[in-house]
């Protein structure tokens, strides 16, 4: 794995495809984490899964943090695998606190149908263009959303 | 309202089925809605969600050392693997380092949970095709390795064997004699349930041809583990991201190429194999020394040294009462489940409880692609297209 951020691949070819794609990158324990910018995600994850050379063609997960009181309050979290190179990714979007919404990566890996699923039901976060959007863990009509951290763990709602 | 399918307008005729959760073939509280033209399912859709507990919630409130005892209520066929996921986890978050004979028997160990876990996903699988021998001699095989964790652990199940920085307590005398006499009497039970099963041709006729699934499909539904294997992909993180020393040993990826049922039998049967065979090998070289890592601030100390030792002491009530400090930091471990790729997503505050502990559950990812492999079969296939995911609901719902 690459111990320094310079030299990770997928960093430097998403640089070339767009300058604007990735607004940070960030390394830790040999982990390469990317803040994708929202406008340009869908380009940029369909670009990971096809360059040779990375080839993450494998959505191992999907979820999200929540970072209250901080704005923009959530991060959807999505880590990939790169079944050709053996190589992890992990990406980041930043989504505002205010009607949390972003869009739905299902179309360049199904796989994250399910998981995006989870990520509505436990964060309240909706994803546009999803194909079947509704709560999956709770029922449809519990209120709130578990792991936000402004979800109260004990007493009455 | 729970989940259901939509009638398509003209096509009235279709009978809307809801299968489970109380079905015996649904291997937990899994639902499933069936759309059915005769025999033939045309649509389906899942609906989980009966056993969520919160763990992801829980994590949140625990420090870390008491997160471990919820890993082992999530996948309760395999405690041990998951076990291993979060103190993996947590120890890379941390950066320590673990003594090689505690790496070795966690291998061995976490191998005899796979072998046990398929012998279960056997069984049943067998029991909902119509094999009953095949259930109880899986369990009867199970059962002595349930008394191998309960000699280590005190536990049959819920173990909580695995500890940050190491294991729990170095495993009583004598406890490798349990492990050889299964050892070596399991090969000749394998026999016995490839002679019962693998030309049968009731077997055949069920499993062959059934629940296809193509290579670039698997991968794009997230299946891993056995079921991804089952379709011809050669991933396994033991062999391609070794974690917990098993670079060191030496054993097969088991692939197979027809992607149905019966391939992902052969797959998990050979599989079984490999594990005995790294359980023997982790016999054979298992190294002496001690059984927890040099972490004072991490690990308890032994009861002696307290009696003894202000030192001890003062690091003991610690850690019970406040926990360790992980630095501010995110990690993703990823191990080889009996499932699949079971992974832990760390993110820690620099608090002694975790910010946010995400599992990546193999069986929630594999549970996607079962409308995939029982659309356009018939009903009496959804049977064994369950059993061949291998799906444990603890694991699926949190």
């Amino acid at each position: 794995m690459a111990a320094d951020l310079e030299s990770n691949l997928a960093l430097k070819k998403l640089r070339d495809l767009n300058p604007e794609a990735v607004e940070d990158a960030r390394i830790f324990r040999d982990e390469v984490t990317l803040y994708i910018h929202p406008a340009h995600f869908l380009r940029a994850c369909e670009f990971l899964r096809d360059e040779p050379g990375l080839k993450f063609s494998f959505l191992a997960d999907v979820t999200a943090l929540d970072l209250y009181p901080q704005e923009p309050r959530f991060e959807v979290v999505y880590h990939l695998l790169s079944l050709e190179t053996a190589q992890r990714l992990r990406l980041k979007v930043r989504v505002r606190g205010e009607d949390p919404r972003f869009i739905t990566a299902v179309p360049v890996w199904p796989a994250a149908n399910a998981f995006e699923r989870e990520v509505f039901d436990l964060f309240g976060i909706v994803f546009d263009g999803h194909p079947f959007l509704r709560r999956l863990l709770l029922p449809d009509e519990w209120e709130g959303h578990p792991l936000r951290k402004d979800y109260p763990t004990e007493g009455y709602r | 309202m729970p989940v259901t399918l939509e009638r398509i307008p003209g096509k009235e005729e279709r009978v809307i089925l809801s299968m489970g959760p109380q079905h015996p073939s649904t291997h937990g509280v899994l639902r499933l809605v069936l759309e059915l033209e005769g025999e033939t399912v045309v649509r389906a859709l899942y609906d989980i969600g009966y056993l969520h507990t919160g763990f992801e919630k829980s994590f949140e409130s625990k420090t870390y050392s008491q997160g471990i005892t919820l890993t082992d209520r999530m996948d309760y066929l395999a405690p041990l693997s998951n076990n291993l996921g979060f103190c993996l986890a947590t120890e890379k978050l941390l950066d320590l380092e673990i003594p090689p004979r505690a790496q070795w028997i966690r291998v061995l160990l976490t191998e005899l949970t796979r072998i046990q876990s398929h012998l279960v996903w056997l069984g049943t699988h067998a029991i909902d095709l119509g094999a009953m021998s095949v259930f109880l001699y899986c369990f009867r095989e199970r059962e002595e390795i349930l008394h191998i964790f309960e000699a280590v652990s005190g536990q049959r199940m819920m173990t909580s064997y695995f500890r940050v920085g190491g294991l729990a307590l170095e495993p009583p005398l004598g406890w490798l004699k349990g492990v050889k006499k299964f050892a070596k009497s399991f090969p000749a039970r394998m026999d016995e349930y490839e002679a019962l099963l693998t030309r049968n041709p009731i077997w055949l006729r069920r499993t062959q041809g059934v629940g296809c699934i193509s290579a670039e499909d698997a991968i794009a539904y997230g299946l891993s583990g056995p079921s991804l294997r089952g379709s011809g992909v050669d991933w396994d993180i033991r062999k391609k991201q070794p974690y917990s020393s098993y670079e060191k040993f030496d054993f097969k990826t088991v692939t197979r190429p027809e992607g149905d049922v019966y391939g992902r039998y052969l797959a998990r049967i050979e599989e079984m194999r490999q594990s005995l065979r790294i359980v023997n090998q982790a016999m054979a070289g298992l190294p002496e020394g001690p059984v927890k890592a040099d972490a004072p601030h991490i690990v308890l100390p032994e009861r002696e040294s307290m009696k003894t030792s202000i030192e001890a002491l003062i690091y003991h009530f610690k850690i019970v009462t406040e926990g360790f400090h992980p630095p501010v930091g995110e990690v993703y471990q990823a191990i080889e489940s009996p499932r699949g790729e079971l992974a832990f997503y760390m993110v820690s505050d620099g608090s002694p409880k975790p910010f946010r502990c995400h599992v990546r559950a193999p069986s929630f990812a594999n549970l996607q692609a079962l409308p995939k492999l029982i659309e356009g079969r018939l009903i009496a296939d959804v049977v064994a297209c369950i059993g061949t995911i291998d799906i444990v609901l603890g694991e699926v719902d949190r």
